[in-house]
């Protein structure tokens, strides 16, 4: 049994400890919002934040997430659905199918939170979410929107 | 005619919240009221349900998987209806619901850039009959004439007294009145709400991570399953060691899955979709590989090769005579090319949940044909078609891979050992890498004739390859001929079907033939087909025949459509817009096509270092599909494009050894992600008059207007894809 920290409130999960971390917030909280897409923490779609930090949690172990840190999913990003991300993603109307957005919008949200004044280039280094749909034109204009809701 | 129905409230809903899913797990939806709180709904017509407060709840047969079709068939509707866009919401009719009702919504299949021009019709007619009903029945009651009341933002007024009323007053009345036989639809050019670039109505929740996709369905009692099918295609599943993984935690059973489309194979059903998975991972499976266990790239090499000057070949194009061009040229022109296999890989792996009873079968899936999921599960369940149905979910991504309904016959075999428990199948990204209807992989031998003037006067095109429909749907070949393969490059012959996929130039001398060569990989409909390849073979090669002719790319095309005006517009476009012929040191490339009803064009501009790096700059591309129903979206469409159809220029490569596929997830075979993203500017110019697809012509010209930008940078002709493997430099 381990007590997890997600979107501020406290979740005792009872696991293996080398379950992902994805699977635990997925299956065990039931927080579907935060996807499976590789498995391999090459596609991003799985990205949440733990202290702040981008982290994809598909290859993360329960093992390894300390029982203090606060976890935060695409559901705990902002209490109204209107974090400076999402208000620039609804504003340009990024997603298509939208399955990868919840990690593309953790990502950017993160790489903001780090660096509120990401240039392209930051944008390039470090966004690296694979969208088959191919939004990337509009979620590198989101980014840049989403720098001036902060 | 569309039929009348009184409405119910289904008992199960995926609409636009989770708050449904779960709740109602009563199987077979109850007609009683609704039990996800929503008020019951007048249903006006099919299309058209209005509650009391004017919410409209337009029902959407074809599926969404990120084109927008459902937003822009709901602006069709909402158009004719005259409703208030501001309260307009959505949910997916069942096919069970379809079938019952003698398939009012007509087709659910969504593919080949269909869903808005094959139901724009309907659509139009049956918002268009709701209105008039609506207006009926307020006239009724206010005992005026229906000419005298006209209806605007889901309000309806008496015109000679002002006295008004709302669509959610007169609903309960208009759903009783009979349907017009006859309706009269507005011309675009009035169109408020289609045409319009209105946002979508599936983002909100999809921002939230509150949108429920296939994979995220949760039922009460729910058991998870993770499947390995056989690695090699045509081989089965011999045993498997059950003892080995016994007492692993939550592990529930395993089951041994084969389906009646060939599938043969073992899943493993856990509490949770780890457990399951990770047990399948362990456990000791010993496989007949069966016929093609050797196969390999080479094989598939020498196959693809045997049909490039092969004697024997379907005929599917021609005018004039080739024979006569040719031994009458000036100059002859021949290149060889090749496309290899590629995968769909939608960003959420194949998924469906369902429920087995012995009277009943319920299935919840992102399909791209519910219809289809449907047949596959009264097949796959041993029950009358009327004893399942099927509950679309979104899809997170198509691409043509979730139009075959394998993973509905697994999940239901896995469901048959569990008779009353729901089953979620989940396969892992190695599985759906290594099981899908693959791009199919062809060759090209070109050859064209120039006369003294470099005027192309013969183009023979040899394909040689794969048939999707030899190998899906062989009752669809003519006389054994796949006419299918010649998309995007037809002229008369074979294909008096498909004129939505003509030949872009007015060739004097032309043959379009296709020497079959199927190799042990199973083929499908990947976004674009076979246009993809056929449009990089002759889009490529009119920029090899232009530069043996000594002229300019743009001119040469032109001189040879000139009865072709709406191709030549679309490509004048982008040679405008991208600055064609200035000389400012950049090095463009154009390609164009007319597909799936549109004419498209693009220009690429390129830069390739001293390393042999290339760069994507920037594109401009254009688009007349006739009727723009949501400008915004076909832009989105436009750009989505170029990834899909770059990332299989660049990197997309299916390949075989002992008979199994080699790229089991993104690390190898991987996808463009933002930084490789070039500028996309997109040119959406409807000429008016008809409806084209959106979602697929674009990628028939993302590769070779990228190809054609390396040669004009570089020098080098690449006619075999993907890039990776091409040195730009050496």
């Amino acid at each position: 049994m381990k007590t997890l920290k997600v979107n501020g409130a406290s979740f005792n999960v009872d696991a293996d400890e080398s379950t992902p971390l994805l699977w635990v917030i997925r299956e065990q909280l039931g927080m579907t919002g935060t996807k499976f897409g590789c498995g391999i923490a090459v596609c991003g779609a799985c990205t949440i934040h733990i202290d702040g930090n981008p982290v994809r949690a598909c290859v993360m172990p329960l093992a390894a997430v300390n029982e203090g840190s606060e976890i935060t999913t695409i559901e705990g990003l902002s209490d109204k659905g209107d974090h400076p991300v999402q208000q620039a993603w609804a504003e340009l109307d990024i997603p298509q199918c939208g399955y990868c957005q919840p990690g593309m919008m953790m990502a950017a949200a993160s790489l903001l939170d780090s660096n509120p004044d990401a240039t392209d280039a930051d944008i390039d280094n470090q966004i690296t979410n694979i969208c088959r749909c191919g939004t990337f034109g509009r979620v590198r204009k989101g980014i840049h929107l989403a720098k001036t809701k902060a | 005619m569309i039929e009348k129905h009184s409405i119910s409230r289904r008992g199960f809903l995926i609409g636009t919240t989770a708050a449904g899913i779960g709740m109602s797990i009563g199987f077979f939806p109850s007609t009683a009221s609704s039990s996800d709180g929503k008020p019951d709904l007048d249903e006006v017509t099919a299309w058209a349900q209005i509650a009391p407060d004017d919410t409209v709840t337009i029902r959407i047969a074809r599926s969404e998987m990120g084109q927008g079709t459902l937003t822009g068939l709901a602006q069709l509707v909402a158009e004719e209806l005259q409703c208030d866009w501001n309260k307009v919401t959505w949910e997916f009719p069942t096919p069970g619901e379809n079938l019952a009702r003698e398939r009012v919504w007509k087709d659910f299949s969504t593919g080949g850039s269909q869903g808005l021009r094959a139901s724009q019709q309907y659509v139009r007619e049956g918002g268009a009959a709701a209105r008039m009903m609506l207006i009926q029945a307020a006239a009724e009651k206010w005992g005026v004439k229906e000419s005298e009341c006209s209806a605007l933002n889901s309000v309806i007024t008496h015109e000679p007294t002002g006295r008004n009323t709302t669509f959610g007053m007169v609903a309960a009345a208009a759903s009783k009145l009979p349907i017009p036989d006859k309706v009269a639809l507005k011309d675009p050019s009035e169109w408020t709400i289609a045409g319009k670039p209105l946002k979508r109505l599936d983002t909100a929740d999809k921002l939230t991570g509150k949108l429920v996709y296939g994979a995220d369905i949760t039922l009460p009692g729910m058991l998870l399953a993770s499947i390995k099918d056989c690695p090699v295609l045509g081989g089965k599943l011999v045993s498997y060691d059950e003892s080995a993984i016994k007492g692993l935690p939550g592990v529930r059973g395993v089951v041994k899955v084969e389906t009646a489309v060939g599938t043969s194979g073992v899943a493993v059903v856990a509490d949770t979709w780890w457990q399951a998975n990770t047990a399948l991972e362990k456990l000791p499976i010993k496989w007949d590989l069966g016929p093609n266990a050797d196969f390999n790239d080479e094989q598939l090499n020498e196959l693809l090769v045997s049909g490039l000057d092969a004697d024997e070949a379907y005929r599917g194009n021609w005018e004039g005579d080739i024979d006569v061009a040719f031994s009458e040229a000036d100059k002859m022109v021949e290149g060889i090319y090749k496309c290899p296999s590629q995968n769909h890989a939608p960003m959420e792996p194949m998924n469906a949940t369902a429920v087995w009873q012995e009277d009943k079968c319920e299935v919840w899936c992102p399909t791209q044909n519910g219809e289809s999921a449907l047949a596959a599960a009264s097949e796959a369940a041993g029950l009358d078609i009327e004893k399942c149905d099927v509950h679309k979910t979104i899809l997170g991504g198509g691409f043509g891979r979730r139009g075959a309904p394998d993973y509905v016959h697994q999940v239901i075999a896995i469901a048959k050992a569990y008779p009353g428990t729901p089953i979620k199948l989940q396969w892992s990204r190695e599985e759906d890498q290594r099981h899908g209807f693959y791009h199919p992989t062809t060759m090209a031998n070109m050859r064209g004739s120039l006369d003294a003037q470099g005027n192309l006067t013969g183009l023979h095109m040899r394909i040689s390859g794969q048939s999707i429909l030899a190998a899906l749907l062989p009752h669809l070949l003519a006389d054994g001929a796949d006419f299918a393969t010649f998309q995007g490059v037809v002229k008369g012959g074979l294909n008096p079907r498909m004129d939505d996929h003509q030949i872009s130039y007015d060739f004097p001398n032309l043959l379009v033939d296709h020497a079959m060569r199927n190799p042990p990989i199973r083929p499908g409909f990947w976004r674009g087909v076979n246009v993809n390849q056929n449009a990089i073979y002759l889009e490529c090669f009119m920029d090899e025949l232009a530069h043996a002719a000594g002229r300019d790319a743009l001119e040469f095309r032109l001189a040879h459509m000139k009865e072709k005006p709406k191709n030549a517009a679309v490509l004048k476009a982008v040679a405008e817009r991208s600055g064609w012929g200035n000389d400012d040191g950049k090095s463009r490339g154009l390609a164009t096509l007319y597909a799936f009803g549109s004419y498209v064009a693009a220009c690429a501009e390129v830069t390739v270092d001293s390393a042999g790096k290339l760069k994507i700059d920037r594109i401009v591309a254009a688009t007349d599909c006739g009727t723009a129903v949501n400008p915004q979206q076909i832009a989105a469409q436009i750009e989505g494009s170029f990834v899909y159809g770059l990332s299989a220029a660049l990197y997309g490569e299916i390949t075989f050894e002992n008979g199994q596929v080699q790229q089991d997830n993104f690390h190898t075979y991987p996808s463009m992600t933002i930084k490789d993203m070039p500028v996309v500017e997109s040119i959406v110019m409807p000429s008016g008059g008809f409806y084209g697809g959106v979602g697929e012509p674009t990628i028939g010209v993302a590769a070779p207007a990228v190809l054609n930008a390396i040669f004009a940078a570089t020098g080098k002709r690449v006619r075999t894809l993907p890039l990776k493997d091409t040195n730009l430099r050496a």
